[in-house]
């Protein structure tokens, strides 16, 4: 009588949900017993194949066999599919090891409560239990679903892409294989001539480009904001509604229409030059020009955001403040370099740091506008005003680089990374948050 | 000007103005601009003067009976996936929030560390691979592939959510607990009435986010009466940009409309969502 615990337990180890059988708890265990067959059936012909897959990413290359008199081509491993499929068996059977463990728990716990002379619960009362103490996760479990092989399934894949040779010409499958080389990625990246030079140019412009566009956006969101909100201006709202419509178009839109703007031979920009007789510009096809006209546009695109975000700010300002200031005879310009200034940079520089790690990652506005070209002839697969996001993307979707765009994607991530678990740790909302209440 | 009113006031709110309409037309100009073309005939970029001297609608029409685009099929496309999109997405994101604002568990720091660290690879190293698992799902060229997609995505950016739900004082939950509501009547009856501002800001986001996506919708849409428009004016514009400005343009027009419209007239819950991201993190 005393040993239901231990009893339940091991049945449950012995396969999922017998434990809860030998508790009474039929349907329970009912449910359990079809996951577990499920799973033995699923398992049994692809665990040892995706082991095998991600280790040796395949052994048989593609050939050519003489059947009789013909040659037939006999298709070989295809490493990508064995990569990725490997993983996604590892990770069901990991969601699976987790269920496996919940169900011995439970086994073992209502034996214990057995034990104590409490009746296992029936399945109406453990459908209760589980939608009410348990709802956070019960909530939780179908976004953590989607987020492990959407989000996490991918970035494993690629992370481990870094460590591959996963590049054209001579490793695409399935006419070839693909080889785990270590370290080898990174190596080349950073030592080999052609590499080492496209890539620290796109990375010193990345910086460039990430502290220069959250400036201008940030302090002309500022200056404007101050403008509607300063004394004595009227039509607040219009204002700003005519200055949010930059924000409302969608990029894709504006940007493109940005680069007909721009456009050296016909757009209208170059025209109004010519009528105030100024020569025309070469604002995209020039390499320092077309940095110059990617900062503007995106002082476009970027500084309604940054003033609704200090309008939002500007009401919080306690009005006490200005008046305490006003008593002690302060001058107009004094109130806004010792109350207003401070105030909108302490509340505001946790998203001035998301938007310079935001910056660094700014695909849209190199993309659509420019390509990154003007193209650098010294320049691997990039151009002068690609950022390490846009060279990424070239190099994954139009020149089959696949091992070198992990290698920088990995580094994109360290960096913006770094940024962010600095200024999430600092942020009073992680520390404090049940503060708040 | 009113008497006793100081000179300087006056040059200050002049120059103010000045700058002000200085910046509404840099502001509204590109948008006039594209307007403008779309409306006229012809099919070049270039222009003599801003207002064109006669009017048309003729590309408009080309984009719905043309044979080469399909704009009408286009925008059923695109209405549906961003309305179903939008639908999941809020679902999702405001339940699976409102579980990490409200209740502790074990793992819960975790679950938020790893939420902000996996947002923060950037988004296309992940493209090949769920480009792989699709193709091994069968569910390449779908626009169930896109909302799946998109509504799983929608997860990991709602810290704002979050960050909302942690503002509303528990003892109004508690009270509803006390009177025998189950989690989910709290959450119904009483967490989403108040949430209306943040409900508006998630909706509109991940309406616009899937309306506007060609990076992922290209690579996932292959039949042209799979098309998105975003992807349809992708095509348009590789294509027939410099060849025929106008058409783009009246296709630019017809995409921007509806989000920019959405956009203006709810730009109270955007700010509201904006700052409430801003004060905390």
């Amino acid at each position: 009588m005393n040993r239901h615990r231990s009893t339940a337990a091991v049945l449950s180890v012995l396969f999922m949900g017998l434990g809860q059988w030998y508790n009474r708890q039929f349907t329970k265990g009912l449910i359990l017993l079809a996951v577990e067959a499920a799973a033995l059936f699923y398992f049994i012909p692809n665990l040892g194949k995706a082991i095998w897959g991600v280790v040796t990413l395949g052994e048989k290359t593609q050939g050519l066999q003489k059947v009789g008199k013909i040659t037939v081509r006999v298709a070989g491993d295809h490493s990508i599919n064995l990569l990725i499929g490997g993983i996604i068996t590892l990770l069901v059977f990991a969601v699976f090891l987790i269920i496996y463990a919940m169900n011995i728990r439970d086994a073992y716990r209502t034996g214990a409560l057995r034990e104590q002379g409490v009746p296992p619960a029936n399945f109406k009362q453990t459908w209760a239990h589980v939608t009410d103490k348990n709802f956070p996760h019960l909530m939780l479990s179908l976004p953590a679903l989607g987020v492990l092989f959407l989000t996490i399934m991918p970035i494993i894949f690629m992370i481990l892409l870094a460590f591959t040779n996963y590049a054209s010409p001579n490793h695409i499958p399935p006419k070839s294989l693909v080889d785990w080389v270590g370290f080898e990625t990174f190596t080349n990246l950073l030592t080999l001539k052609t590499w080492s030079k496209t890539f620290f140019g796109v990375f010193t412009w990345t910086i460039i480009w990430a502290v220069i566009a959250t400036f201008t956006t940030y302090f002309g969101g500022m200056l404007v904001a101050l403008l509607i909100e300063s004394k004595g201006v009227r039509f607040k709202k219009l204002w700003r509604t005519l200055f949010i419509i930059p924000y409302a178009i969608p990029q894709l839109i504006s940007l493109l229409v940005m680069r007909n703007l721009f456009n050296g031979q016909f757009g209208p920009i170059n025209q109004y030059l010519g009528y105030f007789g100024l020569g025309k510009l070469p604002w995209l096809t020039d390499p320092f020009m077309a940095k110059v006209t990617v900062i503007l546009v995106n002082m476009w695109v970027g500084i309604p955001v940054s003033m609704v975000l200090i309008m939002g700010v500007l009401t919080a300002i306690p009005k006490d403040l200005y008046e305490a200031a006003d008593v002690d005879g302060a001058t107009g310009f004094q109130k806004f370099k010792i109350i207003t200034v401070p105030f909108i940079l302490f509340s505001t520089a946790p998203i001035l740091i998301m938007q310079f790690a935001g910056n660094i990652n700014n695909f849209n506005v190199i993309f659509l506008l420019t390509n990154g070209d003007p193209v650098k002839g010294d320049y691997q697969f990039a151009g002068s005003t690609d950022l390490l996001v846009t060279w990424l993307y070239k190099l994954t979707l139009n020149n089959s680089q696949f091992n070198m765009a992990s290698a920088i994607g990995i580094i994109i991530f360290l960096i913006v990374a770094s940024f962010s678990i600095w200024n999430y740790r600092r942020s009073r909302s992680f520390k404090e948050e049940d503060m708040i209440q | 000007m009113k008497m006793g009113r100081k000179p300087g006031t006056f040059l200050r709110l002049t120059l103010s103005y000045a700058v002000l309409i200085a910046i509404a037309v840099c502001a509204v100009y590109p948008a006039l601009w594209v307007v403008l073309s779309s409306l006229r005939p012809g099919a070049s970029l270039y222009s003599e003067s801003l207002i064109p001297e006669s009017f048309t609608l003729a590309h408009y029409k080309e984009l719905f009976t043309s044979q080469s685009f399909r704009y009408g099929l286009w925008y059923v496309n695109t209405l549906k996936i961003a309305t179903l999109t939008m639908i999941f997405s809020t679902i999702l994101t405001t339940l699976s929030m409102y579980a990490l604002s409200r209740f502790r568990f074990r793992g819960r720091k975790n679950a938020l560390t790893v939420m902000l660290v996996l947002g923060m690879f950037p988004g296309f190293m992940s493209m090949i691979a769920i480009f792989i698992f699709l193709l091994q799902l069968n569910l390449l060229d779908t626009h169930a592939a896109l909302i799946i997609v998109y509504s799983a995505g929608s997860v990991l950016g709602g810290f704002v959510v979050k960050g909302f739900y942690d503002t509303i004082p528990r003892s109004l939950d508690e009270a509803a607990r006390i009177d025998g509501a189950t989690h989910l009547q709290v959450f119904i009856r009483i967490m989403l009435p108040l949430s209306r501002p943040m409900l508006t800001y998630v909706a509109l986001t991940t309406f616009t986010g899937s309306w506007v996506d060609f990076i992922f919708a290209r690579l996932v849409l292959r039949s042209k009466e799979n098309y998105t428009l975003a992807v349809g004016m992708w095509e348009l514009v590789n294509s027939y940009q410099n060849s025929n400005f106008t058409l783009f343009a009246a296709g630019a027009v017809l995409i921007a409309i509806p989000i920019t419209l959405l956009f203006v007239f709810l730009q109270r819950f955007l700010v509201q969502g904006l700052t409430s991201g801003a004060s905390k993190g």
